[in-house]
C-alpha cells in the first residue's frame, strides 16, 4: 500500500487530478450519503458498475487503485462475507459447516453490503489518488471556512506520517540488529511489533513537538487574520464533474426503481 | 524590518518543578544587526535562552521568567515575526509538502497579501540558493542541508529582524554545513537582522561574528567579548565544557592494529536500499543453494565493490552523501540484500559467536552459520555484528541503561535456549558502564539521557554481545569533543582486542586518529581502498 499521499501519481496528472479538490471532497461525500441511504443490492450494484465505467471513460483504471489500497478492498470483501455470516438466517441453507451458517437471504444481504461497501470506497480512493492533501486543506478552510489553524495543523501531521514510514523501516533495521525480529513465537513477534510502535510513537510525538515549534515560530495561531497564498480556482470541469456524479446516482436509483428494487434505509 | 535588538535585564527561566533555574541574573545587550555565537557547556541553558528569545517558550504560571528579555523592545511572545528561529533537526525546519507552499507559510500567518507573498518567496530563496527548486518540488525529496536553508527562506520570507538558530548544522555532512553557512552569512548581509547561533564546533563561525557570549554551567554569563578575547580567555573552560574551540583536536593514543585475519570478503558487489519481494528472498535462497550466484532485480546505488574486512583493524567509509556509504554498511551488516557479486562471511566470522553465550553453555559451542550474510537470523547476526546507527534512539529497545545494555546477551541466550549465567552478565554490565561513564545513569531511561550519552549506550549496547565485526554510522555527527576522544580511544581498544571496526564518517580527524584503512564509495575515488596514512 503505497501511503505518501502527497507523492506524485499517474492519477493526479490526469484530468481529474486538475479538477478542484473541493468539488471532488463534496461530490465523494455526496455519493457516499446516497448509498447508505439505499439498502438494495440493485441501486448499489448499478451505481459500482457506473463507477467503473465512468472511472475508465476519465482514464483511471479501478483495479489499479483498489490494488494500491488493497486493504480497503479487502476490508468491503470482508464486510461481505461476514454480513452473509451474522444476519438472520432466513431462506435455504446454501453454506454449513461447523457453526457457520450461510442462507441465501443471508447470502443476498452480504452481498448487497459488499456492493455497497465497493461502491462506497471508489469515490474516496479517487479523491484520495487524485488531490494533492494541500489542495484539499485549502479547499476546506478557504471555501468551507472551517477554521485554518485546525486544518493546517492536520496538513503538517499528515506529512509526519509519510516519515513515519521511513522510521519505520529504519526503527526495524536497528532491531534486527539488536537480535530481535527473528523466526519467534506469535508472543514474541507481538512484543517486538508493539516495542516498534512504541518506539516510532516517541519519535513522533517529538518530532511534532519541534514542528509545532517550528510552526510557532513563523507566527502560526497568531492574532492577525491569516492570508493565504494559495487561490482555489473553480472551473466549468468542476460543474461538470459535480453534475456528472449526481447524473450517476440518479441513474442508479432510477434502474433500481425501474427493476422494483429500490429500497430505502427505513424501509 | 528593522534589525532588532535583544535585550536581558536579570532574566532566567526556572522550569517549574526543578530544584535550579536553567539560567539566573543574565545582562546582556545584543545591539541591532549585531552577530553573536552562543557558547557554553551542555545543560548550560543555551537552548531554553534562544527559545526564549523566539518567544516559542511560555511562562504559564508567571513564575518561571525571572527579570526581563525584550526583542525590539517587546516582549518575546508578542513579537511574532520579528524573529525567525532555526532547530537542529532538519525536519522540523520544513512544516509543508511542498517547496512553495512552505516558504509561504510564514507571510500567510502574518497576514500579508498575496501578490506580495509570492514575490518574497522568490526572492527569499535565490538568497538561500535553492532558486533552481521547482516551487511545486516535494520537500521530503531534499537533502539535510537543502531542508535547513528552505527553513532559512521561511524565516527571511517574514522579513524578520532577527535570525536565531540552534546548532542549524550539527546533523549536516561538510557540503551542507557550507551550503547552510553561506546561505545565514549572505541573508544577513542582505538583510542586515540581528544574528545568534549556537554551536559547538566553534570554528565554523567564530571568524564571521562580531561577539561570543558564554554561559557557564552555573546558569550566568563567564565571558562576553569579541570573538578572539573570548576564545583566548575561555579556551580552558570550553575545552573542559567539550566546546569544539579551533584549532583544538582532543589528544588520543597513536592508532593501533590487532591480529589480523580476513573476516567478511566482498567481490564485484552491488548494493540497493530496495528490499526484495518474498518471491525473489526465495529465489535467491534456491540459486544460492544450487551454488549460483544469484541476482537481485533491484536498482543499485553503487556497484563493484571489493574489499576485505579484517579483524584487529579499523576500516573507514569515505564518500559524498548519497553514494551508498550507509546502504554499504547496512549490507556488510546483513541488514541489505545484494544485488550481485560475492558477499561472503570468512570462517572465523561463521564460526564465532557471543561469548556471553558460550561462557554461559559452558563450552565452546560455536555455532557455524552459512557464509551467506544476508540470510542469517538476527540472533545469529547479533552475536556476529554489532550495529550502531547514526539515531542512538532508534536503537533503543529497554526501559532502564541497565537493562539495555543486558539486553543483547539475554536475547540471544533465550533464542538458543541456553542458560545465561548472570553473574558474569552482571559483571560485564557493571565494567561497561563504568567504561562508558554510564554507571550514575544505570536506572535512567534511555531516552532521557542527553545527545552524548545517548551515543555512548548506543555503542555500549552493541558491544555487550562482543561481536567480532562493530560497523558505526556517523559515530562523530554532532558530538561534543570529549564524546568524540572516547570514542576514539574506545575503537581503538577495540581494535587492539583484534575486532574489526567500520565506521562510516565525513570525519577526517576521526579517521586520521583511528588509522588502519579507507574505502570510497562514489566520488572521484569510488571503489579505491587506501591505507589512512596515505590519504
Amino acid at each position: 500500500m503505497n501511503i505518501d499521499l502527497f507523492a506524485d501519481s499517474v492519477e493526479k496528472q490526469g484530468a481529474i487530478g486538475r479538477l478542484n479538490a473541493g468539488v471532488k471532497l463534496l461530490a465523494t461525500l455526496l455519493m457516499t450519503l446516497a448509498l447508505i441511504l439505499v439498502k438494495d443490492w440493485v441501486s448499489a450494484g448499478s451505481i459500482l458498475l457506473l463507477e467503473l465505467i465512468a472511472l475508465r471513460a476519465v482514464g483511471v483504471h479501478p483495479l489499479r487503485l483498489l490494488g494500491r489500497f488493497w486493504p480497503v478492498l479487502f476490508g468491503a470483501l470482508l464486510s461481505g462475507w461476514s454480513t452473509a455470516l451474522l444476519v438472520e438466517k432466513t431462506g435455504r441453507v446454501v453454506l454449513e459447516i461447523g457453526f457457520l451458517l450461510v442462507t441465501t437471504d443471508s447470502l443476498a444481504t452480504g452481498f448487497a453490503l459488499m456492493l455497497r461497501g465497493l461502491a462506497m470506497v471508489l469515490p474516496g480512493l479517487l479523491l484520495i489518488a487524485t488531490s494533492d492533501p494541500t489542495d484539499i486543506a485549502d479547499s476546506l478552510a478557504q471555501t468551507a471556512k472551517l477554521p485554518a489553524r485546525f486544518v493546517l495543523a492536520a496538513l503538517a501531521a499528515l506529512r509526519l506520517v509519510g516519515l513515519m514510514f521511513t522510521e519505520w523501516n529504519a526503527l526495524g533495521q536497528a532491531r534486527r540488529a539488536r537480535g530481535l525480529g527473528g523466526r519467534d513465537n506469535p508472543w514474541q513477534t507481538l512484543k517486538t511489533v508493539g516495542g516498534q510502535t512504541f518506539a516510532l510513537l516517541v519519535q513522533a510525538i517529538r518530532r511534532g513537538t519541534r514542528l509545532s515549534t517550528t510552526m510557532e515560530a513563523r507566527g502560526f495561531g497568531g492574532p492577525e487574520p491569516r492570508t493565504w497564498a494559495r487561490q482555489v480556482t473553480y472551473s466549468r470541469g468542476d460543474l461538470f464533474f459535480f453534475l456528472g456524479c449526481l447524473l450517476l446516482i440518479a441513474a442508479g436509483y432510477s434502474i433500481s426503481a425501474a427493476a422494483g428494487e429500490l429500497t430505502f434505509l427505513w424501509q | 524590518m528593522q534589525p532588532a535588538g535583544i535585550e536581558a535585564t536579570d532574566f532566567g527561566w526556572h522550569h517549574p518543578g526543578r530544584a535550579q533555574p536553567a539560567f539566573s541574573g543574565l545582562n546582556f545587550v545584543i545591539e541591532p544587526g549585531q552577530k553573536v555565537l552562543l557558547l557554553g557547556a551542555s545543560g548550560a541553558g543555551k537552548s531554553t535562552l534562544l527559545h526564549a528569545m523566539a518567544g516559542v517558550i511560555h511562562d504559564d504560571d508567571g513564575e518561571t521568567q525571572l527579570g526581563s528579555l525584550t526583542v525590539g523592545g517587546l516582549a518575546p511572545a508578542e513579537a511574532r515575526g520579528v524573529v525567525g528561529l532555526m532547530q537542529q533537526d532538519p525536519e522540523s525546519s520544513v512544516v509543508l509538502a511542498r517547496v512553495g507552499d512552505d516558504v509561504a507559510f510564514g507571510p500567510e500567518n502574518l497576514g500579508v497579501a498575496r501578490e506580495e507573498i509570492w514575490r518574497r518567496v522568490e526572492e527569499c530563496l535565490r538568497v538561500v540558493g535553492l532558486e533552481d527548486l521547482d516551487l511545486n518540488r516535494s520537500t521530503s525529496a531534499l537533502s539535510g542541508g537543502q531542508k535547513q536553508r528552505l527553513g532559512l527562506a521561511g524565516i527571511l520570507v517574514m522579513h524578520p529582524g532577527a535570525l536565531l538558530l540552534d546548532e542549524p548544522t550539527a546533523n549536516l555532512d561538510p557540503a551542507g554545513v557550507e551550503q547552510v553557512r553561506r546561505a545565514v552569512l549572505d541573508a544577513q548581509a542582505a538583510t542586515g537582522a540581528t544574528l545568534v547561533v549556537i554551536e559547538h564546533r566553534v570554528g565554523i563561525w567564530a571568524e564571521h561574528m562580531d561577539r561570543v557570549i558564554v554561559l557557564g554551567s552555573n546558569g550566568g554569563i563567564t565571558h562576553d567579548g569579541a570573538p578572539e578575547t573570548v576564545l583566548r580567555e575561555a579556551r580552558a573552560e570550553l575545552i573542559e565544557a567539550g566546546v569544539w574551540v579551533p584549532d583544538y583536536l582532543p589528544q588520543t593514543p597513536q592508532p593501533v592494529t590487532g591480529k589480523q585475519t580476513p573476516l567478511v570478503s566482498a567481490q564485484d558487489l552491488s548494493i540497493t536500499r530496495a528490499y526484495p519481494s518474498r518471491k525473489q528472498r526465495k529465489q535467491r535462497a534456491r540459486d544460492l543453494a544450487a551454488g549460483q550466484s544469484p541476482v537481485l532485480e533491484l536498482e543499485p546505488v553503487a556497484q563493484g565493490i571489493s574489499l576485505q574486512v579484517l579483524s584487529g583493524e579499523h576500516l573507514s567509509i569515505l564518500g559524498p552523501n548519497g553514494a551508498g556509504k550507509s546502504t554499504l554498511a547496512l549490507t556488510l551488516a546483513g541488514l541489505l540484500y545484494p544485488v550481485s557479486g560475492r558477499l561472503e562471511a570468512e570462517e572465523p566470522l561463521r564460526a564465532s559467536s557471543s561469548l556471553m553465550g558460550d561462557a554461559a553453555s559452558g563450552s565452546r559451542s560455536a555455532q557455524t552459520v552459512s557464509s551467506d550474510i544476508a540470510s542469517w537470523q538476527p540472533a545469529e547476526l547479533a552475536s556476529r555484528i554489532g550495529l550502531v546507527f547514526q539515531e542512538p534512539e532508534q536503537q533503543f529497545i529497554r526501559p532502564t541503561v541497565r537493562e539495555e545494555l543486558e539486553f543483547g546477551p539475554r536475547q540471544i541466550a533465550r533464542i538458543r535456549k541456553s542458560p545465561l549465567n548472570e553473574e558474569e552478565l552482571a559483571e560485564r554490565t557493571d565494567f561497561l558502564l563504568q567504561r562508558l561513564r554510564l554507571d550514575t545513569l544505570q536506572d535512567a531511561n534511555p531516552f532521557t539521557l542527553s545527545g552524548g550519552e545517548k551515543r555512548r549506550l548506543s555503542v555500549a549496547s552493541a558491544l555487550t554481545t562482543a561481536p567480532a565485526i562493530v560497523v558505526l554510522d556517523e559515530p562523530t555527527f554532532g558530538q561534543d569533543a570529549k564524546t568524540w576522544a572516547e570514542l576514539v580511544v574506545l575503537i581503538r581498544e577495540l581494535v587492539e582486542g583484534g575486532t574489526a571496526v567500520i565506521s562510516i564518517t565525513h570525519d577526517m580527524d576521526f579517521v586520521r586518529a583511528l588509522g588502519g584503512r579507507a574505502f570510497s564509495v562514489g566520488g572521484e575515488r569510488a571503489g579505491q581502498m587506501r591505507r589512512v596514512g596515505q590519504l
